[in-house]
């Protein structure tokens, strides 16, 4: 198959919005692999998406070789391990590596859960009130975590940065469901979300929080609490 | 490491499978660690200090690392210290190894809370079993055959998945709910056998007898838990 020889055998099903599929096309990009970008309808799921994650039935999924690879850190991960001689995303020391796993789970199990929570259950309910508190917790510890680094890895961009800038997108949507001030809670997260931006494999794969703001209304609509 | 003082220390709670899964990697390692045993009711300062975020355990201390998270702690004892790798070599089966111990600690948790300290009689209870048969079922399949998730010696994922192994046996018989049997998952009970009765993975499990107590003294906490996290 001529496409397949020509993207180094990896094709990604992704879906535009989802930050977990903008994580691996930042991580693909900043690696300069090309692969085939194969958009997925999640709501008619395809034979392919069916067949590749039959555990989750969810995207992101790697495909490389037609082997499947599922949970977006785990795709970056393994980018990092196939394809070696491409630059590395996590960095060498075990200790540095340790580091960034853990604040790359941090942000999926703080951030986007309670993401989740706060269109998902009815505004001003208790659940969401308390999603709220606990979202605001959160970006103040990731902005700390961040402090005076021009990035979350340190000096340069790395693993971390892809795990968490496409939630920078999200921002301004956690604001207005969460009622508090993006700039006074995590100002440091806003001028480095700004920072990545910059960059080409940021800029082509994540969309403008406005955007975003109204994927967010079509979800509350469809499968918020009434 | 010439020093006979240990460099390494693990923060953690007797009978956690998350601080067993730290012990074993470091055991599998020859690692020599000091255990500090903190509380769980009543946290330790030290445990506060180095894990503000979560506040929990395990906490791997090593000179002047602190590693927090269970999976995480085992990636990086299996990159600092020599001795058998923990996950397979290939970068293919490595990230099958991520995967699967990803979906032991996403998929186990609830549905199986739920079976076993569920009442009888709710409604609910039968769905979560299913479901937790189901995964249990995806997991019998991923064994294929083999004596461990990591082949002939226990790996990452044995690791990963060890409170499945001598955990679940013990929650069983405290709440009365059997989910595992011969019949429906031999190759998941072998492997189970194996993992507790290897000569490394059973200096660091907690005796059964003493989490079968633990267990049955929090049986009512637990049950009143589950029916108030029911709509979550």
């Amino acid at each position: 198959m001529a496409v397949e020889k020509n993207n180094n055998g990896l094709q990604l099903l992704g879906f535009w919005v989802s930050p977990f599929a903008q994580r691996c096309h930042i991580a693909l990009a900043e690696k300069g692999l090309s692969y085939e970008s194969l958009e997925q309808d999640l709501s008619n799921k395809s034979e392919l998406l069916l067949r590749a994650n039959p555990v989750h039935k969810k995207i992101p999924v790697l495909l490389h070789g037609g082997r499947p690879i599922c949970e977006s850190l785990v795709i970056l991960q393994y980018l990092d391990e196939a394809f070696p001689e491409a630059s590395a995303l996590l960095p060498s020391d075990p200790g540095a590596r340790a580091h960034a796993r853990f604040w790359a789970g941090f942000v999926d199990t703080k951030v986007f859960e309670c993401g989740v929570r706060l269109w998902k259950r009815k505004a001003g309910s208790e659940p969401q009130v308390q999603a709220r508190k606990e979202m605001v917790e959160a970006l103040r510890t990731l902005d700390a975590e961040l402090g005076d680094k021009p990035f979350l890895a340190g000096e340069a961009f790395g693993f971390v940065d892809v795990a968490v800038v496409p939630f920078a997108a999200w921002l301004v949507s956690y604001g207005r469901l969460g009622e508090f001030d993006v700039e006074e809670v995590c100002p440091r997260l806003v001028a480095w979300a700004e920072r990545c931006g910059e960059r080409e494999s940021v800029a082509k794969s994540i969309h403008p929080p406005e955007k975003v703001w109204e994927f967010v209304g079509f979800l509350k609509n469809k499968l918020g609490d009434k | 490491m010439a020093t006979d003082v240990p460099a390494v220390k693990l923060i953690g709670w007797y009978g956690s499978p998350y601080v067993h899964r730290a012990e074993v990697a470091l055991r599998l390692k020859g690692v020599p660690y000091e255990f500090i045993r903190d509380d769980p009711i009543n946290k330790s300062e030290l445990l506060l200090q180095h894990n503000p975020i979560h506040k929990k355990v395990p906490v791997l201390l090593h000179g002047d690392r602190t590693i927090c998270e269970s999976l995480v702690i085992l990636e990086y004892v299996d990159e600092t210290f020599d001795g058998p790798p923990l996950l397979p070599v290939d970068p293919y089966e490595r990230a099958m190894a991520r995967f699967w111990a990803h979906f032991i600690d996403q998929k186990f948790a609830r549905p199986f809370w739920m079976s076993f300290w569920m009442c009888e009689d709710d409604e609910h209870k039968e769905a979560f079993v299913k479901e937790a048969k189901g995964n249990l079922a995806i997991l019998e399949e991923q064994l294929k055959g083999r004596r461990f998730f990591g082949g002939d010696a226990v790996g990452f994922l044995d690791v990963a998945a060890c409170g499945l192994a001598h955990w679940l046996g013990v929650i069983e018989e405290v709440s009365g709910v059997t989910l595992v049997n011969g019949d429906e998952f031999p190759a998941f009970c072998k492997w189970a056998k194996a993992y507790v009765n290897d000569d490394t993975v059973k200096q660091s499990l907690p005796d059964r007898d003493e989490l079968l107590a633990f267990f049955s003294g929090n049986k009512e906490i637990y049950m009143a838990l589950a029916r108030a996290t029911l709509h979550k």
